[in-house]
């Protein structure tokens, strides 16, 4: 008898499940680290592991730092933007390539051209446990002082680039 | 004025499933032949209204009506004439109202083809699909109207996503709903089946066509989009284990299970109660699919604009349907009592085990796409799943499943000794074995590789596909052994024979291809300037600049590469960058010459700044790319042969017997 039930029982966990996902917004989260400075490390860039990269080397700049990786199919969604975007050279860009395999990578890039100025490689996603990284891709903007004003979960797109990211980031340069 | 007459036709069009899914029921309840007797007119009813409002959406898009809100929103004067029609679905509530329409076209369809079945079943039939429409109905309605207006009506519309932009739109979602909304079909049946409580091989009988036809259109309907991915996205790939490619995959596995589950059903009386909650569960799949689409759970490239307020009222339309369906199976299928018996070697067992293989692999795709869910309603974070995990669980659930695939059709039911079966199969699969070994060695040579390299992936690649066709040859070979004339012994063969070996043909043909794709595919991704010629795969690929080519709604960088092979030209490919006006919006349209051995694929990277029109151009050999989709096709035209046999054609007075003997089994799992 009881087998009869346990399609309904597992039915309805899930019904519990999903309800919980409803209130869950995917993209804007505010994050406790807007407004805070952007927390500091020190990782290998992509192509050259002997290179470090550090978010001090980019004060004094207002600059992006984005967060993706080759398994991640929104990135792709996202790739042409960003393409875009960087050819316009309006500040720069830094990727982490996050929880990936360095060739897969490399690999992505050279594939699909790389809009980034610096790549630095976080196999192990410490950068994104600092950083608080909920779902790749991410996007934050930081300021000249190193203070991370904005965070964007999911893909930029050609809008929000334009409504959000874009003013944000002139009002920050003029600063 | 005429967008309100389409919202008005979806009330009317609401009212009448409401009373299409109460009146015949109760009728059937109470043996009201009255009540029973408006099923059919209401199924036509609804169906033209529904109907009439398509038709009211789609002169709002072809005339240009940027008053109405969701025309203005994925619209544009300038989009050409075939994409403003297929616009109606490129967003939510335009792809509900397609859902609908086709829902009506269902139950129109078993209204008119269903004068054979009996009066109760075709009203409690029809009068399930009546509430699955009413709750659509009233989802758009309360929460999605395609007909609000836009005042002061907008100047021109925002355009439709550019990605959408593609002969794909035209056809693929379509043929999917058609593939998700006709498993309503076999739901219908499994309830009423329990509604009424005989749960017999009949209900079996009669909703197998139905369900083999929505297993077709789905087939057909998931192969489009994995082709539009293909060629569309620019990256090669054919299929991304997306959230929502994923959502059509479970239901699809699911149906696959059913289908089979269905015939033992039918000509053994077994797995009846399987049978039924494997019916209940790819339609409620394909529910759950609906709402991960639309609720914003999930991120994905597909996703609909999200709206919590949508994710509810879908969320609870799950789980009244979903909910109620399985509590109704909780009640009824303990007195269904178990089948026909067999033994542990048989047909049937392994039908059942292929059975289990592929809701567990449904499962597993299930798991994987809800894990990000699941982990952040537990509070671990957001987390997301990529391919790895996929590929990871999927090819080792399916190697057992093939390989059972190929003993299936040779075994018989209810008993068969291993040694006999061994000794039928063993010199086909030794065969399989030595080609599937040797093969990779000559494949590289085939394929102008520089090295030939034999991997044990594709090695079990192929051998699972010519296991596939060694099994066929000795299943053949078993049916035509005989006397007299080979054409009358192959006509003698049933179509549903046949349609069953061409489907099982393209699974091989599909492996092959993925295998083939997987091992051997060369990819060169460089920076050319105009003039340059690079070597790849024995091809020699000449880039000969980009030029500005206007197109309707875009501007266009139409690169040219002319592909020689020994000195002949075997190809002139136009790849584009296109840049759209309204958008902004960046596009890669790679440029691809298909082969029956292989895919020639050129796509456009990026300009290389400061240079005399050099480019970074992709360039893929893709050998037996197109094996994927024509084993699709062939899988399709499988399940089409099967449904035009003879005795679907010829409504016996015989279909309303039972065909199986009502044993009772030794055999516990079964049922469960």
């Amino acid at each position: 008898m009881m087998r009869f039930i346990l399609p309904l029982v597992l039915f309805l966990i899930l019904a519990v499940f999903l309800f919980k996902g409803l209130g869950r917004d995917t993209r804007e989260v505010p994050s406790p680290l807007i407004g805070k400075a952007a927390p500091a490390f020190s990782l290998p860039t992509l192509q050259e592991p002997a290179k470090q990269f550090s978010p001090k080397e980019m004060l004094g700049r207002v600059w992006l730092l984005n967060v993706w990786a080759s398994w991640c199919e929104a990135c792709k969604d996202e790739h042409p933007v960003l393409m875009q975007f960087s050819s316009e050279k309006v500040l720069p860009i830094v990727g982490v390539d996050y929880k990936d395999k360095r060739e897969d990578g490399i690999d992505t890039l050279k594939k699909a051209g790389n809009p980034y100025d610096q790549v630095i490689s976080d196999a192990d996603g410490k950068v994104g446990f600092d950083y608080g990284v909920y779902g790749v891709p991410e996007t934050y903007v930081i300021d000249k002082t190193g203070i991370i004003r904005f965070k964007q979960i999911g893909p930029v797109t050609p809008e929000n680039l334009r409504d959000k990211l874009m003013p944000l980031i002139a009002e920050l340069q003029a600063k | 004025m005429i967008p309100e007459l389409g919202h008005f036709s979806l009330i009317i069009a609401l009212f009448m499933a409401m009373s299409l899914g109460v009146l015949p029921i109760l009728g059937a309840a109470r043996n009201s032949r009255v009540l029973m007797g408006v099923a059919r007119p209401l199924a036509y009813g609804q169906f033209v209204f529904i109907a009439l409002a398509f038709g009211v959406l789609a002169h709002a898009f072809l005339s240009n009506d940027f008053s109405v809100l969701y025309v203005a929103q994925h619209s544009n004067s300038q989009l050409p004439g075939q994409y403003r029609f297929a616009a109606i679905w490129g967003g939510h509530e335009g792809s509900l109202l397609l859902w609908a329409l086709l829902l009506s076209v269902w139950a129109a369809s078993v209204a008119t083809f269903s004068r054979h079945l009996p009066e109760e079943m075709v009203a409690r039939v029809l009068g399930v699909m009546g509430l699955i429409e009413a709750g659509f109905l009233l989802f758009m309605l309360l929460t999605s109207n395609p007909f609000t207006r836009l005042l002061p009506a907008a100047a021109d519309g925002a355009d439709l996503n550019p990605l959408l932009q593609d002969p794909g739109l035209v056809i693929h979602p379509p043929m999917l709903y058609m593939g998700y909304v006709g498993f309503s079909v076999a739901y219908a049946f499994a309830i009423s089946a329990l509604l009424g409580g005989k749960l017999d091989a009949t209900w079996a009988r009669w909703s197998r066509p139905w369900t083999t036809v929505a297993w077709v259109f789905m087939t057909i309907g998931i192969a489009l989009g994995s082709g539009w991915a293909y060629y569309e996205l620019g990256w090669g790939g054919w299929w991304f284990w997306d959230p929502v490619e994923n959502a059509s995959f479970m239901p699809w596995l699911l149906g696959t299970a059913l289908i089979h589950s269905l015939a033992v059903t039918e000509k053994r009386g077994a797995f009846k109660s399987w049978t039924v909650l494997l019916a209940i569960g790819a339609f409620s799949l394909s529910l759950l699919g609906t709402f991960l689409v639309r609720s914003g759970v999930l991120t994905s490239v597909h996703s609909f604009a999200s709206d919590p307020k949508r994710g509810i009222f879908i969320l609870g339309f799950l789980v009244v349907v979903i909910g109620a369906s399985l509590l109704l199976f909780a009640w009824r299928a303990p007195k269904v009592g178990l089948g026909g018996k067999f033994d542990m070697l048989s047909r049937e067992s392994l039908l059942l085990s292929n059975n289990v293989l592929l809701s567990v692999a449904s499962a597993s795709v299930f798991i994987g796409t809800l894990y990000p869910l699941f982990m952040d309603a537990l509070g671990y974070g957001k987390l997301s799943v990529g391919a790895p995990y996929f590929q990871a669980v999927f090819v080792p659930l399916m190697v057992p499943m093939v390989f059972m695939m190929g003993l299936g059709p040779l075994a018989r039911w209810k008993k068969m000794a291993v040694p006999d079966l061994a000794s039928r199969v063993k010199w086909g699969f030794a065969s399989a074995l030595v080609i599937a070994l040797l093969l990779p060695f000559l494949m590289g040579k085939f394929l102008s590789q520089e090295s030939s390299k034999w991997s044990p992936l594709v090695a079990l690649g192929l051998l699972m596909s010519f296991w596939i066709i060694a099994s066929l040859i000795i299943s053949l070979k078993q049916r035509l052994s005989g006397e007299g004339d080979l054409a009358q012994r192959l006509r003698r063969q049933s179509l549903s024979y046949y349609g069953m070996q061409l489907a099982h043909l393209g699974v091989a043909v599909f492996i092959i291809g993925v295998t083939l794709v997987k091992g051997y595919e060369t990819e060169r991704d460089v920076r050319m300037n105009v003039g340059d010629t690079i070597v790849a795969g024995g091809y020699e690929f000449r880039f000969n600049g980009v030029t500005q080519v206007p197109g309707p709604n875009y501007v266009a960088g139409e690169g040219s590469v002319t592909v020689h092979r020994d000195g002949h030209l075997v190809a002139d490919l136009h790849p584009e960058k296109r840049v759209y006006n309204v958008s902004g919006m960046p596009l890669t349209e790679a440029s691809i010459q298909p082969g029956l051995f292989r895919d020639l694929y050129v796509s456009l990277g990026e300009p290389i700044p400061e240079s005399e029109g050099a480019w970074a151009v992709r360039i893929y050999i893709k050998p037996f790319v197109d094996w994927i989709w024509a084993g699709c096709l062939m899988m399709a035209l499988g399940g089409v042969l099967s449904i035009s046999d003879r005795r679907y054609r010829i409504h016996q007075k015989a279909t309303a017997r039972a065909s199986a003997e009502p044993v009772v089994s030794n055999l516990q799992g079964q049922a469960s």
